[in-house]
């Protein structure tokens, strides 16, 4: 299987709130560190690449965020006029009329228009081999499959015309695993891991994209083995309560409640870990990245994200 | 072993208990992941076992198990009564009763095309149009507005004393407010009924308009007919539809009508949040409360747990010299445990110190603000919904 960043195209998903957004950003930092000319897009245009990037507001238009690394934010409706003007040469202001009205109109009325003009955007920017790797931050679970399918739908929809001319190259390139892959970005928590299973399946099953790998968020560490567990449990017996309170001068409780809620979160975060890769082929490699333990994410907390991305692709 | 209440600012747990008592309708939103599905049936079950009454709590996609928990496993479009054996496996006599639907997004789109057909015919050729499927079973927006609708729907029935509704995970976290706004807005709009024109009539010569020349070289021919004979059959439908969405948006600003928004106080999760209760406000709904899920507990910010915990670690070596002996362990085993549970602590102190200070700083422009501890197992039966709705109650 290829590497993920020796792909040209990386669409990072993952059902909201486990992080996609910090592992897109982490594995774009990482490839931009590693020699390749980075373009990282927002699709959905919430601003967070910005904020964990520190950088000023993205825009269609990608800027240079770090050295290496570019950052744009998806606008169907630029991709749109960017795509009038250098296919059609019509100079689209005026000759038109109210081009958002009319975009909004035919986006809402025809499901994959937007989809369409997200995805071809990504694909004209591999093609045009404008950088070495693109990495998407892609919609959530429930919108990614309806994105990376978005050009056969059209081709089922639409049977003549210019879009269904395009379509053809955009799925050449979607299609080909050497180019392009699709990596889930998962918690080892129930929902996500649930979504994860069922999103492995569909994106088997309805797209041409291949999976790369599943990213697991936020694993928590395994604080003792299993005799330190037991040499735990007795330190929570009254006596050694006692001691350990003369000892540190203080009542231990709080302390070793937060071990005993350690212990617990890691168990079950490890059962809902162990369905994961049940379900999932044997040949998709999972990927694990620390919990950190940090007051507030920005840059700094990308940088801690890459490098344990980096170790995890070996590095 | 309880630990003591800490002397740091305890965190503010209000209760949702008088909102829901004096609504008929709790609208749950926020961001993806936090718990929001699970949030709604809870406090949709708290309110049927304490305030009494019945209950309906309308959820969109809800986990395998809290399906399996409410009895819902299978369940459609239509309500269903959770049996009172699942409130006594909670060891809970119910005041009330508690009903649960799933939103079938297809179905209530094939029910609303039914409703407003003026004839069979137009029905099953709306039914039939691959357009109509796309939008009814694909549109991202067609989700959020027919969650709004099939609650305007229910409500209008009068059968329950209060609607507990999930909404959908959006893109965007307007889009549900602005759903039947939007619906109405692209039903009625001039550029529809002009793009429909040279289909209808022959007296246009489209060809010689700009505009569709360029939708007919980007669409193709094909297309745009079929857009256009969809829209043909949906006009006859178009008044009552307006109509209706207006109704669904008077019927969310009412006063009966509350929104509580769901997040946890991670980063990102929190902003969406502060974005929903900003919008939620801006529209002059009415934001009821903030509900702050998975919070760490209380005790893990302790300044003497700190101390504690520093010690613990940094004085290991000695500490487990003299208890070791006494447990009649190995020291070098101690002094690891001590040296890990101690570092532990500090690590989830750090987390637990930056939730602390995002919820102060969180903008209280609910009228309650309800935070939720941490629980370390995920809810997967009834009680465990019961201990959630406990925690939403501030108990």
């Amino acid at each position: 299987m290829v590497g993920l960043l020796d792909r040209r195209l990386v669409f990072v998903t993952g059902k909201g709130g486990v992080g996609k957004t910090t592992v897109a950003a982490a594995l774009a930092l990482f490839a931009s560190e590693h020699g390749r000319r980075t373009l990282l897009c927002e699709v959905d245009a919430k601003g967070d690449v910005a904020s964990f990037l520190e950088t000023g507001p993205t825009a269609f238009t990608a800027g240079e965020a770090l050295p290496g690394l570019w950052a744009m934010s998806m606008d169907t409706e630029a991709s749109l006029r960017e795509y009038l003007r250098l296919n059609l040469r019509i100079p689209v202001v005026g000759r038109i009329g109210p081009l958002a009205k009319a975009f909004d109109f035919v986006a809402t009325a025809a499901p994959g228009v937007r989809e369409i003009l997200t995805v071809g955007k990504l694909c004209f920017e591999v093609r045009e081999r404008h950088y070495d790797l693109v990495v998407v931050d892609a919609p959530a679970t429930g919108h990614i499959i309806g994105q990376l399918a978005a050009p056969q739908a059209i081709n089922e929809l639409v049977k003549v015309g210019l879009i269904r001319s395009q379509t053809d190259w955009m799925l050449d390139i979607l299609s080909d695993p050497e180019q392009t892959a699709v990596a889930i970005v998962t918690t080892p928590e129930e929902m996500p891991v649930n979504e994860t299973i069922e999103l492995v399946e569909r994106v088997r099953q309805e797209t041409t994209v291949e999976l790369a790998s599943v990213i697991v968020n936020r694993v928590l560490p395994e604080l003792f083995g299993r005799s330190e567990e037991e040499v735990f449990d007795r330190l929570g017996g009254d006596a050694a309560t006692e001691e350990l309170t003369r000892l540190a001068g203080d009542d231990p409780a709080p302390v070793l409640t937060a071990a005993r809620l350690a212990v617990t979160l890691r168990r079950t975060n490890a059962g809902h870990l162990e369905r994961l890769r049940a379900a999932v082929d044997p040949t998709v490699p999972m990927l694990y990245l620390p919990f950190l333990f940090a007051r507030f994410h920005g840059l700094r907390t990308i940088r801690q994200v890459a490098s344990s991305l980096g170790e995890e692709l070996g590095f | 072993m309880t630990p003591r209440r800490t002397s740091v600012a305890p965190a503010p747990s209000g209760s949702l208990d008088g909102l829901l008592a004096s609504r008929e309708i709790i609208v749950a939103c926020g961001p993806g992941g936090v718990g929001k599905t699970t949030t709604a049936a809870a406090a949709a079950a708290m309110a049927a076992a304490r305030g009494g009454g019945k209950v309906l709590v309308l959820t969109i996609d809800p986990a395998r198990r809290l399906a399996d928990a409410l009895g819902l496993d299978g369940i459609g479009n239509t309500e269903r009564r959770v049996p009172n054996e699942a409130f006594s496996s909670a060891g809970i006599k119910p005041r009330g009763e508690l009903y649960a639907a799933m939103l079938d997004t297809k179905e209530s789109w094939d029910a609303l095309i039914r409703h407003h057909a003026p004839d069979d015919r137009t029905r099953d050729e709306i039914l039939a149009n691959p357009l109509y499927r796309n939008i009814s079973g694909r549109f991202v927006q067609s989700h959020d507005y027919i969650a709004m609708e099939r609650l305007f729907e229910i409500h209008s029935e009068g059968i329950y004393d209060l609607i507990v509704v999930d909404t959908p995970p959006t893109r965007n976290a307007l889009d549900f407010l602005d759903a039947p706004e939007r619906m109405a807005e692209f039903f009625s709009s001039r550029l529809l009924r002009w793009l429909i024109v040279p289909y209808r009539s022959r007296l246009v010569n489209f060809a010689s308009k700009p505009f569709y020349q360029v939708a007919d070289r980007i669409l193709g021919t094909q297309f745009l007919a079929d857009i256009a004979e969809f829209f043909i059959l949906f006009q006859s439908m178009y008044d009552g539809f307006i109509e209706r969405a207006r109704a669904v948006q008077r019927l969310l600003a009412d006063r009966r009508t509350s929104f509580i928004v769901v997040s946890t106080l991670e980063t990102v999760p929190l902003r969406e949040a502060e974005f929903f209760a900003q919008a939620i406000t801006e529209r002059k709904l009415h934001l009821g409360a903030i509900v702050l899920n998975k919070v760490l507990p209380d005790y893990l910010r302790d300044p003497t747990g700190a101390l504690v915990a520093e010690r613990l670690r940094d004085r290991a070596e000695e500490i487990a010299g003299v208890v070791a002996p006494q447990l009649g362990v190995d020291p070098a085993q101690v002094r690891r445990v001590l040296i890990e549970v101690g570092q532990n602590y500090m690590d989830y102190r750090l987390v637990a110190q930056g939730e602390a200070e995002k919820q102060a700083e969180l903008s209280t422009a609910a009228e309650t603000l309800v935070s939720v501890p941490y629980f370390d197992t995920d809810v997967h039966d009834f009680a465990g919904l019961m201990r959630l709705g406990a925690g939403l109650w501030g108990e």
